[in-house]
């Protein structure tokens, strides 16, 4: 089977679907790979890399669209593109197909079986494939460094002997991956990140990538069950606002990510928020390509405000890692499709099925929700482990039981004392041995509890040498007759034994003098 | 020759040091010390026997105990470390043996007429303790030979289950008892016939109770073998009225009892199930996987490990089988040369024998200090950058954690997962020694380096190196 790789048409997108890695990993799939001249050069791959990874040069994007089975492309196509596509084509691109739906329709009529990246459903088993994830933690990542640029100051604090550098203050808003992202590379360039997110089930993530968790005093999750959050309620939007005013008269730095799926982004910060900023502060936004989260942001621009606030409305998209893990993403969805040999679409595949959005002629779009978020439903999260009252009882269960059956042994062990007592003839030592032996096991067992784990191996062997203290019997049963049989036997048994003392203390001796700091 | 209250004192001396050698066993510093009085002890109980005024033959003793020793010193040399589980198993039997002899040695005594001989209870009691004494001790010994068949590798270490096995072992338990009433009423040398049978029945018993164990569950066995020794020495002490065999068996009895439960604990079985056998064969997961298996290249791992600043390598048998402890500790070096936090994590039944890892690893001259025990490791995990694990597969499960159907809930196990990145060593995807497929393999930061784990870590040391 043709995989084609196509040259990206948007001078903004410098991503490429597939990485000299990926095309050795199509290969290994049993993919042909054939790439259009040139596609990867924005992304620091040049036409001799793909070709040395075992890819075919092509030279124009209509044999890409118009001979290959499959096609892997970054950015959704463009109406002249699809012009070029042949009929029973599989494209996999990102497609946004709430925005396109031109596009989708035009797909549909020229019968390409599309799968939107970007509509991978948000389930464990398909997380290899989210390039919405894959792609979000290099904005992140990226909207972190871009603000310190515009902030051209210390990002960490510093105590010098020419005084002191206070460090930067970040607040992050949306905790997604892009969010956390953010959050990390903030946090382990020293600075101070506070973050914020209406569902409350991500503080924790928050907090372990070093972040302070901020919230309004209001009672409302804004978590879903498709993983996304929704839109809050009139209060609890009018605390949120009180809340990001009080923040951008303190931060430095604010880094938007919060998007709805197939809505602009919700504005959060507003003009009078930006106004409040102390000059210098700078604004990321994540979600500018989608009307911005930040009232004054431009898709694809960065300025000054008047008060000078930077706002950045565009990102390097780091394009030469980023086309690595979308490259792989991609490698990954085919992989889950049968690779070459069986490749399928396949409709009663959840994964498949969700992000197949053309298919046969009909659009297929939009899609019933699908329960994802694993603590969406957190009442029954709560509900499956035993409250502390419950342990405590179950607690309290047990040291009764065992209380219980400690009393039932010791009066089994007493009245089998009392019957030893009873019968045990007067003229024996019975009794006088019965006592060395007993105190002998118990002081056995006190002694053993401390062993450490390590050490057991040489504390068998050590017992084994002990346990040939059995010799004692030979050595007393010997005569001086060795026609006798007794004599025969215990000269065996002496054998038998002093093998195992002298072997056993050797080997112990052998395999402690191992053990070395 | 001394006299019998100067051997009763040096008897009590010779107890004392050998508590205390074992109590010296407890740990790594005081551990030579242990051994030292171990000897010792040893040496004057042996002394003080020898020179006493009962002991005779003293030529005959002198050959045996010099061709002993030559053999225990040459097996105590030639035993390589990963045989040691076959060592320890085959000396167990060795006491077992000397047990089952010496026992008939007492009888042969007592039947002798130029003898004085013991009239009423307590001649019963002599042989109720002769009777009892020799079992434990046949029981011992053919349990011992068949455990060391199975660490050999001579014996299929499956679990061999029959029916009605548990029927049959309390039909044998009864006639012995009911020989046993025979033969304490026994006249003469008609004794001899009952003590027999009662031998073969003890060895048959041996044989199909360690059969039954499969080859998992041999740490249990091996101590709980340890332990029967010491009851069969203690038993002997008590035919032949010897407080010193009494106290040194009690102590050997109960250290090994305790090495069992422990093992048994580790394993999340009742004591007794085990000695039963035939565990694991019912019921099974019936909880579906989530996600798949990623495998990756040494190359690749190399590169894990090259970014990795803590690293927690969870040893297993399958290490012991490929000898890898060796390469693995020049690859430790490595790491730690280059920086890295590197640390081993010892579950307490890996391998066939308790501590058996910590002795493979001492062996290949890892320091002790980076080996740690699970309890000590596992808070460390949701820190540690890489696990690697090397040979080891249920110990690692999670579904002893939160699959209730697995064979092996509520098991401890290291708590491999929690860490960034987990890299498994295997020779092949199949299930561990208990037969649970591990969920481990699919989760999502866990990758799978197939091949033998002696191959996999000499290739990575390479690729670490260059």
């Amino acid at each position: 089977m043709k995989v084609g790789i196509p040259v990206e048409t948007s001078p903004e997108e410098l991503r490429v679907a597939a990485t000299p890695k990926t095309v050795k990993r199509l290969q290994k799939q049993g993919f042909d790979v054939y790439i259009q001249s040139s596609a990867g050069v924005r992304a620091n791959f040049s036409d001799n890399e793909f070709e040395a990874a075992g890819a075919k040069i092509v030279s124009s994007a209509a044999e890409i669209y118009g001979d290959s089975d499959i096609v892997l492309k970054v950015k959704e196509p463009t109406l002249e593109e699809v012009d070029m596509m042949r009929s029973g084509l599989v494209l996999l691109s990102h497609l946004w197909p709430d925005q396109n739906m031109e596009v989708l329709q035009k797909l549909a009529d020229k019968g390409v079986n599309a799968i939107a990246m970007d509509a991978v459903p948000r389930i464990s088993r398909a997380q290899k494939m989210d390039v919405r994830s894959s792609m979000a933690n290099v904005a992140g990542y990226r909207s972190v460094i871009e603000a310190s640029y515009h902030y051209g100051r210390f990002l960490n604090g510093q105590i010098t002997a020419a005084g002191k550098v206070d460090p930067a203050k970040f607040l992050v808003i949306g905790a997604g991956v892009a969010g956390l992202a953010a959050i990390g590379a903030a946090n382990s360039l020293g600075a101070i990140v506070r973050a914020f997110d209406t569902r409350k089930e991500v503080a924790e993530q928050i907090e372990s990538m070093g972040a302070t968790f901020l919230t309004v005093d209001l009672d409302e999750d804004g978590a879903t069950a498709s993983g996304y959050s929704k839109e809050m309620s009139k209060e609890f939007i009018e605390a949120e606002m009180k809340l990001f005013l009080e923040q951008a008269k303190e931060v430095d730095i604010i880094i938007t990510t919060a998007q709805i799926p197939g809505r602009p982004a919700p504005k959060l910060i507003l003009d009078y928020h930006v106004a409040a900023m102390k000059p210098g502060s700078v604004i990321v936004d994540l979600a500018a390509s989608t009307g911005g989260n930040c009232e004054l942001t431009r898709d694809g621009e960065i300025y000054t405000t008047d008060n000078g606030v930077t706002i950045v409305g565009k990102l390097d998209q780091l394009p030469n890692q980023a086309s690595q893990l979308y490259g792989n993403n991609l490698c990954h969805f085919l992989d889950d499709m049968g690779k070459a040999e069986n490749f399928k679409i396949d409709m009663e595949d959840d994964v498949v099925s969700r992000s197949m959005v053309t298919y046969e002629g009909k659009i297929n779009w939009p899609q019933k929700p699908l329960q994802v978020s694993p603590s969406a439903g957190g009442g029954a999260a709560k509900t499956a482990g035993p409250t502390p009252e419950e342990l405590k009882a179950i607690e309290q269960a047990k040291a009764k039981k065992s209380a219980i059956s400690t009393i039932i042994g010791l009066g089994v062990v007493g009245v089998l004392l009392l019957l030893i007592g009873k019968f045990a003839p007067e003229e024996s030592d019975f009794l006088q041995h019965m006592t060395v032996f007993v105190l002998a096991v118990f002081v056995g067992w006190q002694i053993i509890t401390n062993v450490t784990h390590a050490l057991h191996t040489p504390l068998m062997s050590v017992t084994n040498a002990i346990s040939g203290i059995i010799v004692v019997g030979g050595l007393l049963q010997t005569t001086n007759d060795f026609g006798n049989p007794i004599t025969i036997i215990a000269f065996v048994a002496i054998l038998l034994a002093t093998i195992n003392i002298v072997g056993g203390f050797l080997v112990t001796h052998r395999m402690l003098n191992m053990f070395k700091k | 020759m001394i006299g019998h209250e100067i051997q009763t004192a040096a008897y009590l001396f010779a107890s004392i040091l050998f508590i205390l050698s074992l109590g010296g066993l407890s740990s790594q510093e005081t551990a030579k010390r242990g051994v030292l009085y171990g000897i010792v002890g040893m040496i004057i109980a042996l002394l003080a026997t020898v020179l006493g005024q009962t002991a005779e033959g003293h030529v005959y003793i002198l050959i045996a105990v010099a061709i002993a020793s030559v053999i225990g010193v040459a097996l105590s040399r030639k035993v390589e470390m990963t045989s040691m589980p076959q060592l320890i198993a085959i000396l167990h039997s060795f006491v077992g043996l000397a047990a089952v002899l010496v026992g008939f040695g007492s009888y042969l005594d007592h039947l002798d007429p130029n003898t004085p001989t013991l009239t009423g209870a307590s001649a019963n009691i002599l042989l109720v303790e002769v009777y009892v004494g020799i079992f434990i001790g046949a029981l011992t010994f053919t349990g011992s030979i068949i455990a060391w068949g199975k660490l050999d590798g001579k014996i299929m270490s499956k679990a061999l289950i029959y029916p009605g096995r548990h029927l049959i072992n309390i039909i044998l338990i009864l006639v012995t008892i009911v020989v046993g009433v025979l033969f304490t009423n026994a006249d003469g040398t008609e004794g001899m016939m009952y003590l027999y049978i009662m031998t073969g029945i003890g060895s048959f018993i041996g044989i199909m109770m360690v059969m039954a164990i499969g080859g998992g569950d041999m740490p249990v066995v091996v101590s709980m073998l340890n332990s029967y020794s010491g009851w069969a020495a203690a038993a002997a002490g008590f035919m032949l009225g010897n407080d010193l065999l009494i106290v040194t068996g009690a102590l050997v009895g109960s250290s090994g009892a305790i090495l069992s439960i422990h093992m048994s604990k580790a394993m999340n079985r009742k004591f007794i199930n085990v000695i039963l056998g035939g565990f694991g064969t019912a019921g099974g997961s019936t909880k579906a996987i989530e996600g798949e298996i990623t495998t990756i290249n040494h190359d690749e791992a190399a590169e894990i490990l090259k970014e990795a600043k803590s690293i927690i390598i969870v040893p297993g048998y399958g290490m012991a089988v490929a000898k890898a402890q060796y390469p693995i500790h020049d690859m430790v070096q490595t790491l730690r040369k280059a920086g890295k936090d590197v640390k081993f994590a010892i579950h307490p039944v890996a391998g066939r024998l308790p501590g058996h890892m910590n002795v493979l690893l001492a062996e290949a001259k890892v320091p002790y200090d980076i080996v740690m025990e699970m309890d000590e490791v596992n808070p460390d995990l949701p820190t540690t950058d890489v696990v690697i694990v090397v040979g080891a597969n249920d110990v690692v499960n999670p579904g002893a954690e939160d699959d209730p159907g697995s064979s092996i809930y509520g098991m401890p196990v290291i708590k491999a997962w929690e860490a960034g990145r987990v890299i498994v060593m295997k020779r092949s995807l199949s299930s561990g020694y208990s037969g649970e497929d591990n969920p481990l393999f699919y989760r999502e930061n866990t990758e799978m380096l197939l091949g033998d784990a002696k191959d996999s870590v000499d290739k990575l040391l390479t690729y670490l190196k260059s």
